[in-house]
């Protein structure tokens, strides 16, 4: 198996040990062994801790051009990496890098890619994957014929598993240009906001709300759970430019699978269940008991959400000391 | 400007998923289909483009059955020009096989852009749009929620986790739009009456073989039953300690 992973600025993002945790995990079932891939401009921060959830081998492919994504140039070079290494699958991450990415090496390749995959497995020595459709109002169980098979794997979803490996660290110089598609920069977001995609927790607010301001008691509960939470928004609130589009969780915004997914003034329209419905566990607070977002709770609680919000914000605060 | 904008009709977003007799697909008996949402977003900027370059065409294309040609018809209602419908009695799971009919179609097309939504709102495949770009060697730029293009060249804004990427590309392009982009416009009666009559040629979709099989399609697993934890702010405390120790992720 051939895992891609992924760095920012030199580090190791996070879902790179979710893509090591899922091709271990299809290595297992078709006995065989784990490439995990870095495309990087130097060395990368936490490389070396690879072995530890699986891989046998971490290789660096380094080049100038590689600090930030090349698209064209990550394709080709991982491309040709997949066509010499006679690799069975290639396990990128779904993360909006890795979304870019896999469609251009399945191109290359002219392989199946399947993305976003919530599950993955071996039938018959063939690689098969399931997916959500529909956002998430179906499930689809999909073969892959030919090889490689190249997935992407929903963040969130493939949980780390520690499984020791010998994690051998490999470096190697590559030559090319980033291609014609170039990077600039990266405006960042504000200092420590996590994506709603790829955050453990997820507090999200509807019309509810009543208007934009007060999602200030969202982002201080958030804040309350200590860098572990994002906020997130209905359709309704994002097309009313309450909150921007990248909050959006739903069939038209971001499928989301945290551990924890808060509604806050939410009904629970089908296209917004549809997009968190796959979370560990719901809670809904919401005034109406009849809203639908209760069929889908876990724990609900009734009521003036501006009463119970920061009433939440404080017992989550003491539990963080 | 010459610009291609491939479309796709989909199952408007609140439909309820019904299982096919198959076990493998949608049942499609009452659906509503729209035009996929994120695909208004490229034929609107489509349209803002060659409206401001004061001369141009834009030509939609759609890979599906022939009831796609009705979504054709609303994009030209919208404004584009012409139309092309690759039919096809069904979309192919495997998305490499309907970027190469697309590629097939586009090629030696002579477009300046061809845009795509980021993805269907129905199969979530979110890469046809990366994949004819490789296929026709044209730069790519996924995702793009903001854009400037100037001579021969653009700047793209896409969302990534915690920021957005400033990417730079040349033209010929291939790009996939993101909400945010623009607000696309909704057909005026008399784009409706014009439509009608602009050009639609329908051919067959030249699809390859698949190389991904549907094995099998279900509902998702029901969550199990919730419980209303109890009334106001006097029920945060139960719910902290549920959370805390019967789910276990306090």
């Amino acid at each position: 198996m051939l895992a891609v992973l992924e760095q920012r600025d030199g580090a190791l993002r996070k879902v790179s040990h979710e893509v090591v945790t899922g091709a271990r995990r299809l290595a297992d079932a078709l006995g065989g062994s784990v490439d995990a891939l870095l495309l990087a401009a130097g060395g990368v921060k936490g490389a070396d801790q690879l072995g530890r959830f699986g891989a046998d081998k971490v290789i660096t492919l380094t080049n100038a051009a590689f600090g930030m994504y090349a698209p064209e140039g990550y394709a080709r070079v991982i491309a040709e990496r997949a066509a010499t290494g006679g690799y069975r699958a290639v396990v990128f991450a779904a993360s909006a890098t890795g979304k870019d990415l896999a469609p251009r090496v399945a191109a290359r390749l002219g392989c199946a890619l399947a993305q976003d995959v919530t599950d993955v497995g071996v039938e018959a020595g063939a690689v098969v994957v399931t997916r959500p459709v529909y956002a998430g109002k179906a499930l689809l169980t999909l073969k892959l014929a030919g090889t490689p098979a190249l997935v992407s794997l929903r963040p969130n979803v493939f949980t780390p598993v520690e499984r020791p490996r010998a994690g051998v660290v490999e470096s190697a110089a590559v030559d090319g240009s980033a291609g014609r598609v170039v990077v600039q920069r990266i405006r960042a977001a504000d200092a420590g906001a996590l994506d709603v995609a790829e955050a453990p927790i997820v507090v999200s607010g509807g019309r509810g709300l009543k208007e934009p301001a007060n999602f200030k008691v969202l982002e201080e509960l958030a804040a309350a759970f200590a860098g572990r939470a994002a906020v997130g928004a209905s359709r309704a609130v994002v097309d009313a430019g309450w909150r921007p589009h990248a909050d959006q969780v739903g069939q038209t915004g971001k499928t989301v699978s945290p551990t924890l997914y808060v509604a806050v003034g939410i009904s629970g329209a089908i296209q917004h269940l549809a997009g968190m419905r796959t979370s560990k566990v719901i809670v809904a607070i919401n005034k109406d008991k009849d809203a639908p977002i209760f069929k889908v709770a876990d724990y609900g609680i009734v009521g003036d959400l501006f009463e119970v919000v920061p009433k939440l914000t404080e017992e989550i605060k003491k539990l963080h000391g | 400007m010459k610009i291609a904008v491939c479309i796709k009709r989909v199952p408007d977003s609140e439909t309820r998923v019904k299982i096919a007799a198959d076990g493998k697909s949608l049942d499609e008996a009452g659906v509503k289909f729209i035009l996929n949402p994120y695909d208004e977003f490229a034929v609107e900027e489509a349209l803002q483009r060659k409206e401001q370059a004061g001369s141009g065409e834009v030509v939609v294309i759609a890979l599906g059955p022939a009831a796609a040609q009705e979504t054709i018809r609303t994009a030209l209602a919208m404004g584009a020009d012409r139309g092309t419908l690759l039919q096809a009695d069904r979309i192919p799971a495997d998305g490499l096989a309907a970027a190469t009919a697309l590629a097939a179609e586009l090629k030696g097309g002579g477009y300046d852009l061809i845009l795509f939504g980021k993805m269907a709102i129905d199969d979530y495949n979110h890469q046809v749009g990366p994949m004819v770009a490789e296929l026709l060697d044209l730069p790519c730029v996924t995702t793009v929620a903001h854009l400037e293009i100037e001579g021969g060249k653009g700047v793209a804004e896409r969302e990534i986790e915690g920021g957005l990427e400033v990417v730079e590309f040349p033209l010929p392009a291939v790009l996939t739009t993101d909400k945010g982009l623009n607000e696309p416009r909704y057909p005026a009666l008399k784009g409706i009456m014009a439509a009608k009559k602009k050009p639609l040629d329908v051919k067959p979709a030249a699809l390859g073989a698949g190389r991904m099989e549907v094995v099998a399609m279900k509902p998702p697993p029901d969550r199990k039953e919730g419980k209303i934890v109890g009334e106001g702010g006097a029920a945060v405390a139960e719910l902290v300690r549920l959370l805390r120790e019967e789910a276990k992720v306090l």
